[in-house]
């Protein structure tokens, strides 16, 4: 009985460590992710002049000039919490070369070994991400209205909890699509410029005109990025706010049992290369 | 023996290889053209989407919206050249000197920066690059003035300059791999840095925007690289005091010095190298 949680705890300890290693790269790579925020924001600034609306009072599809900086920021909130950097690249690699076969063969369930080494590179990331994060946001505090009420910040974290998920199932199952094709890479730059453009890492994805928002908005990819920015922006509230969260884990829930299910058919077809 | 190679010839190997390659593997390369393309229409959009939004990019600037798709096209026309001719030997490069693998391109009897950075040529980057000339076309159709012969021809000068800018920027970046041993920022680095010249120069012009304005105009000049042959075709062509010859005069002078000044590392790098492997 209590083996089970030794193992886990095990795993996540030495993913730990072995993260650790790289606590400078991503120091340094956290910051760096901010600078293509510097130019969104003169970017915007320089629309918002042009209508005259840069000094606070006008809006671009609902948002301020104010709102604008800071739903760019908090997006960088949600993509720390829903990217999964090298996942789906490494289980197709995995696949292609025949580690695969070392989860056939030992009593751990591939899923949980890949998700509780994703919480280590979180968490190690967090640790050391916070300081970036705090200067930053810091530094741009008045672009934020202050905090918003306390279950706002619970719903918003639930998102971004959900978000982690629904970022590890979503890549899981596309790294798994390498059971059927062995090259997957072209396809997960495919899926990463689709993502960029409709989670709203890019733009605030309710400024798209009809049926695109509608279209955009019904794909799962929008709980990536922006639906946490859009909870603590308090664009999403009561109802609305409830129907967004129950959806969410719907999207959760599906891509569990979709990657839980390419997993069972995949291992069925599978046939073990390289040493 | 003692002859030196006839560097052209050896290019237009590079290009017929790179070319054999990817036909080898024609449905990646097929992918890879239609993931380039995808992710110009998407930039596009966005930009298509601002401009439902707004008439200009800043106020008084000149930059509405056929203005800045000729400036969309010239990023276009820059980046997939870079991309095309250099950005995978960039990479192959830092590679090389983490496994020891340079070793083979330091015993050719050819110029190893030529080697190093034209080997591998990417085929799929016509793809964009096609699509920028389209957007150049047609935006420059929709525009008021009409650009002379003069600004055509200074034109593709500049474009050709902006390319050197970058390639030097990127060069100088993957040769401090020598150095660092493993580069693992370099990419994101060298996209982060040239990530500011995808907007016109005037929109740095406020606050803490000058800052980056005269570093990335003078330091790294990467807004140079795609302002100057922009703002040729964008904005009426009428030079008539020095100060409008400053900024075209800065970017030759810009587009040397990169040159000397990356040539310099890559030699000094070279000098530091350790083969890795045994």
């Amino acid at each position: 009985m209590l083996s089970r949680p030794a193992t886990w705890w095990t795993i996540l300890r030495i993913s730990l460590e072995e993260r650790l290693v790289y606590r400078a790269d991503f120091a340094l790579g956290t910051l760096m992710r901010f600078l293509p925020i510097v130019t969104q924001m003169f970017l915007w600034w320089a629309v918002f002049e042009a209508i005259g609306a840069d000094k606070g009072g006008g809006a671009v599809a609902g948002y301020t000039f104010h709102n604008m900086v800071a739903y760019y920021l908090l997006t960088m909130i949600s993509r720390a919490f829903s990217s999964m950097p090298g996942l789906a690249s490494g289980i197709a690699q995995d696949i292609r070369d025949g580690t695969v076969k070392k989860y056939l063969i030992q009593p751990i369930d591939m899923l949980g070994f890949l998700l509780l080494n994703r919480v280590a590179h979180k968490l190690v990331y967090y640790l050391v991400a916070i300081v970036p994060f705090v200067v930053v946001f810091s530094l741009c505090r008045q672009f934020f209205a202050g905090w918003p009420p306390p279950q706002i910040l619970v719903a918003c974290l639930a998102s971004l909890l959900m978000a982690f998920l629904l970022g590890f199932f979503l890549e899981a199952t596309l790294g798994m699509i390498g059971f059927w094709f062995l090259e997957v890479n072209s396809l997960l730059f495919v899926y990463m410029l689709f993502s960029f453009f409709c989670s709203g890492h890019m733009f605030p994805i309710d400024m798209l005109p009809s049926p695109w928002r509608e279209l955009v908005q019904g794909m799962p990819l929008q709980y990536l990025a922006y639906f946490p920015a859009a909870i603590f922006l308090g664009k999403v509230t009561g109802a609305e706010l409830v129907r967004g969260l129950c959806t969410q884990l719907c999207w959760v829930v599906v891509f569990i049992i979709t990657a839980r299910a390419a997993f069972h058919l995949g291992t069925r077809r599978y046939s073990a290369f390289g040493g | 023996m003692g002859q030196r190679p006839w560097y052209f010839r050896v290019l237009l190997t590079f290009l017929r290889n790179s070319l054999v390659r990817d036909m080898t593997f024609r449905a990646n390369f097929l992918i890879d053209t239609v993931s380039s393309i995808s992710w110009v229409f998407m930039n596009l959009g966005f930009y298509l989407l601002i401009f439902s939004y707004t008439p200009t990019i800043g106020a008084r600037t000149g930059w509405g919206k056929y203005e800045f798709f000729l400036f969309l096209a010239t990023t276009l026309l820059i980046n997939s050249l870079v991309r095309g001719l250099f950005l995978e030997n960039a990479v192959e490069f830092s590679e090389q000197i983490r496994t020891g693998a340079l070793d083979f391109a330091l015993l050719k009897p050819i110029d190893t920066q030529f080697l190093v950075s034209l080997g591998r040529i990417e085929w799929s980057a016509v793809g964009p690059f096609i699509c920028g000339l389209l957007l150049l076309v047609y935006s420059l159709g929709q525009v008021e003035h009409t650009p002379g012969a003069l600004q055509a021809v200074l034109y593709v000068f500049y474009v050709l300059c902006g390319v050197v800018i970058y390639y030097s920027l990127m060069i100088s970046m993957a040769a401090t791999s020598i150095w660092l041993g493993q580069n693992r920022n370099l990419l994101d680095f060298w996209f982060y840095i040239t990530n500011f010249s995808r907007y016109p120069m005037e929109i740095y012009e406020k606050g803490l925007g000058f800052a980056l304005l005269y570093v990335f105009t003078y330091f790294i000049p990467v807004l140079t690289a795609v302002n100057v042959p922009a703002r040729l075709l964008a904005k009426p062509f009428s030079p008539t005091t020095l100060a409008d010859w400053l900024l075209p005069g800065f970017a030759v002078l810009a587009t040397a010095m990169s040159l000397a000044v990356s040539r310099w590392i890559f030699n000094r790098a070279l000098l530091s190298y350790r083969s890795a492997s045994s």
